[in-house]
């Protein structure tokens, strides 16, 4: 978002624009849905009251505070996205469990590095959950993003070396290949699936 | 029968949530520089507060309150990276980092002059 405006040399465009107005109604549309389930979620039980303050709320949120359309070409994958989820929650205690074994170690000073990671799909959507993901992963922190070139840099803890640099890219990768394999669309799997995991990702 | 064992692993899960954020709160003291910090803040953090919902969960076992915890869960996963992004990069460009504890830096090899040196 904030970075140079140097173009990806093979970035295929944030994927499909411009789905026609049925496409937009229909994100409008899973929008307001959202937002009238938390409504009734934070007012604790469903009824006629909360269902149309959830509408009347939501629809002015949407009116007042429009996001940029996000454009959501995939579809979901169900048992793919169980093997994210359980993956997901496997690291993120082995993770947590990591940094707080080093946070109560006497007299450990963590190493750490940056290092860059160019995702393969580079679509805001890709790139937004990878980002999220990523955080909760072992050993990893977002520090910035550029949203050109679908690149990630993240703050890698408790390296040991060069090998460590690797390891936290293929990762990256990795997280990335599982997100894609649930959410992702037809032309971004097979992007995913025939890459061999870039190992020169400066850009 | 259920219910005791409901409330005996809820209560598992809330002393094990309190160490989880205890370990956090000692990583955000320790750690040397704000970059190792965030670490601390996000994942021991956030599966500390997954623990002591699941915890609450359990004890708990009504529909609204379970929508709620839900909800406290949804948004602490959402947020929580995002928040320690945005702390991070902050650290990152005003170079409150020790540059003596990374053992590369490829975002200053970008010369995009976003680093330490760059604009505010």
């Amino acid at each position: 978002m904030t970075g140079p405006p140097e173009p990806a040399p093979d970035a295929p465009g944030p994927a499909t624009v411009g789905r026609g107005r049925l496409g937009r109604w229909r994100d409008q549309v899973v929008a307001l849905g959202w937002l009238v389930a938390v409504w009734s979620l934070l007012w604790g039980d469903l009824n006629w009251a909360n269902l149309v303050g959830g509408l009347l709320v939501g629809g002015a949120v949407l009116v007042f505070y429009p996001l940029p359309a996000v454009s959501f070409g995939g579809r979901l994958r169900p048992g793919a996205l169980l093997v994210f989820a359980g993956r997901f929650v496997i690291e993120l205690v082995s993770a947590s469990l990591h940094v707080a074994r080093i946070a109560v170690q006497p007299g450990y000073r963590p190493r750490g590095a940056i290092v860059a990671v160019r995702l393969r799909v580079p679509s805001d959507l890709n790139l937004a959950l990878t980002a999220e993901a990523v955080s909760l992963v072992p050993g990893t922190l977002i520090l910035e993003v550029d949203r050109d070139s679908g690149t990630l840099y993240l703050h890698v803890l408790d390296t040991h070396g060069p090998g460590d640099l690797e390891v936290a890219r293929d990762r990256t990768l990795t997280v990335e290949r599982r997100i894609v394999r649930a959410v992702g669309s037809a032309a971004e799997l097979r992007r995913i699936e025939t890459d061999s995991p870039a190992k020169g990702t400066r850009s | 029968m259920i219910a005791t064992i409901a409330d005996w692993l809820g209560a598992g899960c809330l002393v094990a949530g309190a160490l989880l954020g205890l370990a956090a709160a000692i990583g955000v003291l320790r750690f040397p520089d704000a970059l190792s910090r965030m670490h601390a803040a996000t994942k021991p953090q956030v599966l500390g507060v997954m623990l002591l919902l699941l915890g609450i969960a359990l004890r708990l076992r009504s529909p609204a309150d379970l929508g709620m915890i839900l909800l406290v869960a949804v948004f602490q996963l959402a947020t929580a990276p995002v928040a320690a992004q945005m702390i991070g990069r902050a650290a990152y460009r005003s170079g409150r980092f020790d540059r003596g504890l990374l053992d590369a830096d490829e975002l200053a090899e970008r010369g995009s002059g976003s680093g330490p040196a760059g604009p505010a």
